[in-house]
């Protein structure tokens, strides 16, 4: 396959489709894996994981194993998870707490700062070993944004905060929800998928399938009785049919009104419980005051379904979810979810806000299963020798709405053009509104 | 030779009797799950009761402020078996083929009318090619209801370290 050509579309004919080799192909595997898992910004975890110091959690992210640190000077460090020596895994638990991690090979002690502090039999080492220079090794780029730790590979990626572009905003919509902050709530779902990693981004984006695939959630919920009637929306956006947007370099939102549906931060429906109407009313009335009707409507009354590109999807839907997501191979992938909770959130609402996320989400929930399904068969389907092409051109042609795939598209155009390696793609995409597309000088 | 008498005998016997009940009880539970008659395994439960499902990584987690898997009540369960009889739990049409191996059955606390009981779980479920085993322990809480056991809690707790391969808990597990 010629890599150009991975990627057909005709901009005012409404065309826009992707050939199947991209969820198939070793070599595109291969690419993606140098290209973006290489060089792009990926999501570590949330700063509520290491209140205190000496704190430590184990990750892998892009296959690579690391553990993160709340070193004893407080400031947060990411490790490679191999000893400096002989390369065993210096961190062999999941989490915990330490001020010193030993190497149980050849008892190589590091402190939580990385240094390298002590060497049985040191005095056998010449003048070349230097043990200031013999430290844990880190990635070369760390940051977090608002609490949300970020690693990258790449030594030259822009700044966290650019590379974010405009998903900022949305993280902030998201964030700036709980008055007292935000925290990781205990309890992680840990699964995979036997489908290409990509199925798991576009799936995120996608409010399309939600009717079809997920009748039997949706008959479930209204079997429990009406919410509380949705406000007047006091701005036109996102409107009735809600919107999906570029969020430019590959991110990308679905953003559609909630109406009478669960949202645990400020909208009540009987799923979250009768006890917690005026916890839920009250946060609502101080959210419209702090930040006005426009912005808390946004905040209260609207879901969003955002994708960080590549591989990290922040949902805002029944609740706030962290998904991230591991290619391993190109036909399977490992999955992480973990939820958010308001840091100062009652026992009671907390309880419904957990249960209100499990009937939807998570790997035993009433709609999460059927997705993951879908995403296998998809995967299976491309094995047919038949169709080449996958189909993304849905509302091309018009304001996209949150049942189009604009996002889709974005996401897209940004991979074919890292999969290609012409960077300069990532900053051709213009504004919020219309159709983003890359702009005629860049385009091959 | 002699028997030496058994001042204990009888409570004995209803220990091992009750023993017996409740192993039966819990196996003839998981043949109707692998044989799908959900509506009969609906009717042992009692009417407050949870079936729950821990996180992977937080298998002692309280579901009411952590994370995990499965945490239904009665509606709900109602709901999951409604959805796994509709065809259209995607994951679940057609059903899977399963086979449960329930062994190491022991009563861990009697508190009046509730027996507090353990096993442990080796589940296949078999689907599209795949086999894929649950492997984990049940804790129940069996309550005596006019003669009969009903269940006022089950939790089956994973050894698994995450749902890889398996993906999902779409069956009842």
């Amino acid at each position: 396959m010629d890599l150009e050509k991975l990627i057909d579309e005709n901009r005012f004919g409404g065309v826009f489709r992707v050939h199947r080799s991209a969820f198939t192909s070793a070599e595109i595997s291969d690419l993606e894996q140098a290209n973006i898992f290489q060089r792009c910004w990926l999501y570590l975890g949330h700063e509520s994981e290491l209140p205190n110091t000496g704190d430590f959690r184990r990750r892998t992210v892009a296959g690579q194993p690391l553990f993160w640190v709340r070193s004893s000077d407080g400031r947060v460090r990411v490790f490679y998870n191999s000893c400096t020596h002989w390369g065993a895994n210096v961190c062999r638990v999941d989490e915990g707490n330490a001020e010193l991690f030993q190497c149980f090979y050849h008892a190589w002690t590091f402190n939580n700062q990385g240094d390298l502090v002590s060497v049985p039999d040191e005095a056998a080492y010449g003048e070349g070993f230097h043990k200031q220079a013999m430290g844990l090794a880190s990635p070369p780029r760390v940051d977090n944004y608002r609490g949300l730790y970020f690693v990258s590979f790449n030594r030259d990626v822009e700044d966290l905060v650019s590379y974010l572009g405009d998903a900022k905003e949305y993280i902030d919509l998201i964030l700036d929800q709980a008055e007292e902050g935000w925290r990781v709530v205990p309890g992680t779902q840990k699964y995979s998928v036997r489908a290409n990693w990509k199925m798991f981004s576009l799936n995120s984006l996608d409010s399309y399938h939600v009717r079809p695939l997920h009748s039997t959630f949706f008959k479930y919920t209204e079997s429990l009785g009406p919410g509380d009637p949705p406000p007047l929306a006091p701005t036109a956006f996102p409107g009735p049919q809600g919107r999906s947007l570029s969020l430019r370099n590959g991110h990308g939102i679905d953003v559609f009104p909630s109406l009478a549906r669960a949202r645990p931060i400020a909208h009540w429906h009987p799923i979250l419980g009768e006890e917690s109407k005026e916890e839920i009313r009250k946060r609502r009335a101080r959210l419209v005051e702090k930040f006005g009707a426009e912005r808390a409507y946004l905040m209260c009354n609207t879901n969003r379904l955002m994708l960080i590109y590549p591989n990290f999807a922040l949902h805002d839907i029944a609740g706030v979810s962290l998904r991230y997501f591991e290619p391993v191979g190109k036909e399977y992938m490992e999955v992480t979810v973990q939820t958010l909770a308001p840091s100062d959130e009652s026992a009671g609402l907390l309880n419904r806000r957990l249960e209100n996320f499990l009937s939807f989400l998570g790997p035993g929930g009433f709609a999460h299963p059927d997705d993951i399904e879908a995403m296998e068969s998809a995967q299976l389907g491309f094995r047919a020798g038949g169709p080449e092409w996958i189909d993304a051109s849905r509302g091309m042609l018009r304001e996209a709405t949150a049942l189009d795939e604009l996002h889709v598209r974005a996401f897209w155009r940004q991979w074919h053009a890292d999969v290609l390696g012409d960077a300069k793609a990532r900053l051709n995409h213009d504004a919020l509104d219309g159709e983003r597309e890359v702009s005629e000088d860049t385009k091959k | 030779m002699t028997f030496r008498r058994d001042n204990h005998l009888n409570e004995k016997l209803a220990a091992l009797l009750l023993e017996r009940e409740v192993e039966d009880f819990i196996v003839r539970e998981a043949a109707l799950l692998d044989e799908w008659r959900l509506d009969d395994w609906l009717a042992l439960f009692a009417e407050d009761a949870r079936y729950l499902v821990p996180a992977t990584d937080l298998p002692d987690g309280e579901p009411k402020e952590t994370l995990a898997i499965i945490n239904d009540d009665m509606a709900r369960l109602r709901g999951r078996v409604e959805r796994l009889k509709s065809r259209h739990a995607h994951r679940e049409f057609p059903w899977s083929r399963t086979r449960r191996f329930i062994t190491n059955v022991r009563i861990k606390e009697i508190r009046g009318e509730e027996i507090v009981a353990e096993a442990s779980f080796l589940v296949y479920r078999i689907r599209s090619g795949q086999v894929d085993p649950l492997i984990g322990s049940y804790v129940y809480t069996l309550r005596r209801l006019d003669g009969a056991l009903k269940i006022a809690s089950r939790k089956a707790v994973l050894d698994l370290e995450a749902l890889r391969p398996h993906g999902t808990v779409s069956i009842i597990l």
